[in-house]
C-alpha cells in the first residue's frame, strides 16, 4: 500500500475509533440519565455549557484545574514508569495533614519561610505515604493497585481521626458542635487570590510551572529517561542497566509527591484549613486527567480544565436537574473505559487491518495499489 | 463474661461477615484462573448491592416480599455476569491494561448504582431482607448451631459454593479450559480451546457471583443501601484471591480469617475496652497489606497467564 494512502486510512482509523469510543461513552452515560427521568441531552448541555456562562464558572473551572493538574501529573510520571497509582485520594489527604501539621506548630515563621516549608510537608505527606506502596511492590512484589486502594482507606481514617481528636479546632470543642476541623490557618500559609471576586489562587502558576517541569524531567533528563524506559520495557531497562526496582520506588514518591501537594494547595489556596470532605474526589479524576492527556503535561493541563468543567458542570446539574453529582463517577468511569479501549484497539495492527479489509470491501477506501497483506 | 461465650459471639458475628467477601472472592477466582485481573468487582458488587435491594424496596408496602426478594436476587446475578461481560469487551476484546480498565469499571459501577439510588432511594433507608431459616436438627446443637447454622440461606449457598468451586476448577473439562486459559493460553489455543470465549465465559460467572456478594450486602448483612455501602470489600476480594493461592478453599480461610478479624474488633468495643473508632475500621485495610507482603512474591500455583491479554494472531 502506498505511503499516502496509508496515512490517509491510518488517521481515519483512529479517527474513526476515538468518534465510536466517544458516542459510546456519551451513550453509556446517557443510559444512566435516562434511568433517573432526566434529559441526556439537556443535562450534557448544562455540564458542558453551565459553567462557561459567566467569569465565575470560569474561575470556578480553573480552581479546580489546580489539583487536578497536580494529581495527574504524578499519576502521570506513576504510569509512564511502569507503577498504577491508585491512592492519590489518600497522599491529598496525608499532604493535607503534613501542611496543615506545620502551619499549627510554627505559625510565628515568616510567610516567606512558613509557606514554602508548609507546602514541601505537604508533598512529602503524599511522597511518603505513596512510597510504602512504592517500596512493597519493589521489595515484596505487592501489586500497587491493591495496596494504594487499601492505603486511601486507611489515610481517610488516619485523617478523620486526627481532625475529630488531635487536629480539631479548640472552637468546636467549646462550641460543642464538634465539626471535624482544623482551625483556622495563620494568614501567612495562605496563597494569594489572582483576582478579586473569585477564589482563583496563585496555585494555578505553580501547577502550570509544574507541567513544565514535569515535561522537563521526564523527556530532557537521563533520570526521566530511565523512568520512562522501566515503564516502557522492564526488561530491556533491566539489561540496560536500570535498575528498575528503584526506577519505581522514585515514580510512586514523585506520583505521591504531586498528590500531596495537591492536598496541601487547595488547603493553602480555598479552604484555609483542613475540613474533612476536601478532597471531592480529585485523586480518582486525576486518573482519568492523567489518561484523557496521554500522559503528557501538554495534554494533562488543557484535560484537567475539562474535568474541572465537568465537576462544575455536575454541581450545577445537581442544584439545577436534580442530577446527583454521584453522576461524574459515572461519566468518569466510561471515560476510563472507553479510552483504554480506543488506546489498544488503535494501536492494534490487526485489527487495523481488518478495518481495512472491511472498509476496501464496502469500497470505502480505494487504493489502486495494494499489495497484499502489508500494513 | 466467660471466654467460651466471648469465643462463641466472636464467630456468630464473623461467620456471616465472611459471605460477601467470599462470594465475590470465589468468582474473582474464576476471573484469574482464566488470565483475567478484574478489579471492578468493587463496582459490579455496589451494583449488584443496589438492584438487589431495589426490588424489595420497592414492593415494601406491597407485600410480594419473597417475589421481590428474588427478583432482587435475579437482578443482582445478571447485572454481575453483564459487567463481567462489559469488562471481557473491553480487556479480552479490545485487549486493554486489566488494571486500569477495572478501576473503570469500578467507578462505573459505584457511580451508577450511587446516581440511581441517590434519585430514588435518597437517604439511607431499610428492607426486610432475606431472613435467616434455621438449619432443622443441626441449628439445635450447642456452640456450633448458633454458629454455623442459624444464618441466612446465602450463608450456607456461599459454603457450598466453595467446594463447588474447587469440583468446578478441578474436575470438570470447562474447569481445565479456564485454568489453561490463564496459564498457557497459546497451548490451550493450539489444543482447540477458545481462550477469548472461555475467558467471557469466566467473567460472567465471576460476575455474577461478585453481584450476590453485593446482593448478600445489602439483602441480608446491612438490610439497606448506600453509597459506600461495600466499602473496599470487592478490592479486598481481590487480594483473597492472590492470599488463597487461587485455591477456593484458601479463599474461605483467608475470607473467614478477615471477618473473624472484625468481628473480634467489635466484640472488644463492645466488651467496652476503648480504643479509637477509626483505627478499629481501618484494621482490614491494613491486614490486607500484610497479608499481600507475606502472600509476596511466589506465583507457586497461581496463573501465570494473569493480566495478559491473549491474542492468536500476534507473534510471541
Amino acid at each position: 500500500m502506498s505511503g499516502a494512502a496509508n496515512r490517509r486510512f491510518g488517521i481515519a482509523y483512529t479517527a474513526g475509533v476515538v468518534v465510536l469510543a466517544s458516542l459510546a461513552a456519551a451513550a453509556a452515560g446517557a443510559l444512566v440519565l435516562l434511568a433517573i427521568g432526566a434529559s441526556p441531552w439537556a443535562t450534557y448541555v448544562t455540564i458542558l455549557t453551565g459553567p462557561l456562562q459567566d467569569g465565575f464558572g470560569v474561575s470556578e473551572i480553573l480552581l479546580r484545574t489546580v489539583p487536578l493538574t497536580l494529581v495527574a501529573l504524578g499519576i502521570a510520571v506513576s504510569f509512564r514508569s511502569g507503577i498504577l497509582n491508585i491512592g492519590a485520594e489518600g497522599q491529598i489527604q496525608i499532604g493535607i495533614l503534613g501542611f496543615t501539621a506545620v502551619a499549627l506548630f510554627l505559625p510565628h515563621l515568616p510567610r516567606e519561610l512558613l509557606l514554602p516549608l508548609a507546602l514541601v510537608a505537604g508533598a512529602l505527606g503524599g511522597a511518603v505515604w505513596a512510597g510504602i506502596a512504592g517500596v512493597l511492590r519493589s521489595k515484596m512484589g505487592v501489586n500497587e493497585i491493591l495496596s494504594t486502594v487499601m492505603l486511601n482507606y486507611i489515610a481517610a481514617q488516619i485523617y478523620t481521626f486526627l481532625l475529630r481528636g488531635p487536629l480539631i479546632d479548640p472552637d468546636e470543642m467549646i462550641s460543642g458542635s464538634g465539626t471535624p476541623q482544623s482551625m483556622r490557618l495563620t494568614k501567612s500559609v495562605w496563597l494569594d487570590r489572582l483576582f478579586t471576586g473569585n477564589r482563583l489562587h496563585t496555585g494555578l502558576v505553580l501547577a502550570l510551572v509544574l507541567a513544565f517541569l514535569t515535561w522537563l524531567v521526564l523527556w530532557r533528563t537521563t533520570f526521566g529517561y530511565r523512568l520512562r524506559a522501566a515503564g516502557a520495557e522492564a526488561k530491556a531497562a533491566r539489561y540496560a542497566g536500570i535498575h528498575v526496582e528503584r526506577s519505581l520506588v522514585a515514580a510512586m514518591v514523585i506520583a505521591g509527591g504531586f498528590a500531596g501537594l495537591a492536598g496541601a494547595v487547595e488547603v493553602a489556596g480555598v479552604h484555609h484549613r483542613a475540613i474533612e470532605a476536601i478532597s471531592g474526589g480529585y485523586g480518582f479524576a486525576g486518573i482519568v486527567v492523567a489518561l484523557f492527556g496521554g500522559l503528557h503535561p501538554a495534554g494533562i493541563v488543557p484535560a484537567a480544565v475539562f474535568f474541572g468543567l465537568l465537576l462544575v458542570g455536575a454541581d450545577m446539574t445537581q442544584r439545577s436537574a436534580g442530577v446527583p453529582a454521584n453522576m461524574v463517577l459515572v461519566l468518569q468511569g466510561v471515560i476510563i473505559l472507553a479510552i483504554v479501549s480506543a488506546r489498544m484497539v488503535i494501536a492494534n495492527p490487526y485489527a487495523k487491518q481488518r478495518a481495512l479489509d472491511a472498509a476496501r470491501r464496502w469500497g470505502f477506501f480505494r487504493d489502486e495499489k495494494a499489495t497484499e497483506g502489508g500494513t | 463474661m466467660s471466654g467460651v461465650q466471648f469465643l462463641h459471639d466472636v464467630l456468630v458475628l464473623g461467620v456471616p461477615f465472611s459471605v460477601a467477601l467470599l462470594l465475590a472472592a470465589l468468582g474473582e477466582n474464576f476471573n484469574q484462573r482464566a488470565g483475567v485481573f478484574n478489579l471492578g468487582c468493587e463496582g459490579i458488587m455496589s451494583m449488584g448491592a443496589f438492584l438487589a435491594f431495589l426490588p424489595p424496596w420497592l414492593a415494601r408496602s406491597g407485600g410480594h416480599s419473597t417475589f421481590a426478594t428474588l427478583a432482587g436476587l435475579a437482578l443482582a446475578l445478571g447485572i454481575g455476569a453483564l459487567l463481567g461481560l462489559l469488562f471481557g469487551l473491553v480487556t479480552v476484546t479490545f485487549k486493554a491494561p486489566q488494571g486500569i480498565a477495572g478501576i473503570g469499571l469500578q467507578m462505573l459501577g459505584w457511580g451508577v448504582a450511587g446516581t440511581i439510588a441517590r434519585h430514588y432511594v435518597g437517604g439511607v433507608t431499610g428492607v426486610e431482607g432475606i431472613p435467616n431459616w434455621n438449619v432443622p436438627f443441626l441449628s439445635d446443637i450447642p456452640f456450633i448451631g448458633t454458629v454455623l447454622f442459624r444464618h441466612s440461606p446465602l450463608v450456607y449457598l456461599a459454603f457450598a459454593l466453595v467446594p463447588a468451586s474447587w469440583w468446578l476448577l478441578f474436575r470438570t473439562p470447562w474447569g481445565l479450559r479456564v485454568r489453561a486459559a490463564g496459564t498457557q493460553p497459546r497451548a490451550a489455543d493450539s489444543m482447540g480451546v477458545n481462550v477469548q470465549r472461555t475467558r467471557y465465559q469466566a467473567l460472567a460467572l465471576g460476575g455474577a457471583m461478585a453481584g450476590l456478594g453485593g446482593a448478600y450486602l445489602s439483602l441480608c448483612q446491612a438490610k439497606m443501601f448506600a453509597d459506600d455501602l461495600v466499602a473496599g470489600r470487592g478490592f479486598i476480594a481481590v487480594a483473597l484471591v492472590y492470599f488463597g493461592r487461587w485455591s477456593p478453599f484458601g479463599i474461605m480461610g483467608g475470607a473467614l480469617l478477615f471477618s473473624l478479624a472484625q468481628a473480634l474488633q467489635l466484640a472488644i468495643q463492645v466488651a467496652g475496652i476503648k480504643f479509637p473508632y477509626e483505627l478499629a475500621v481501618m484494621l482490614p485495610y491494613v491486614m490486607v497489606i500484610v497479608v499481600l507482603s507475606l502472600a509476596g512474591k511466589s506465583r507457586m500455583l497461581g496463573p501465570t497467564a494473569l493480566g495478559k491479554p491473549f491474542d492468536r494472531e500476534m507473534r510471541v
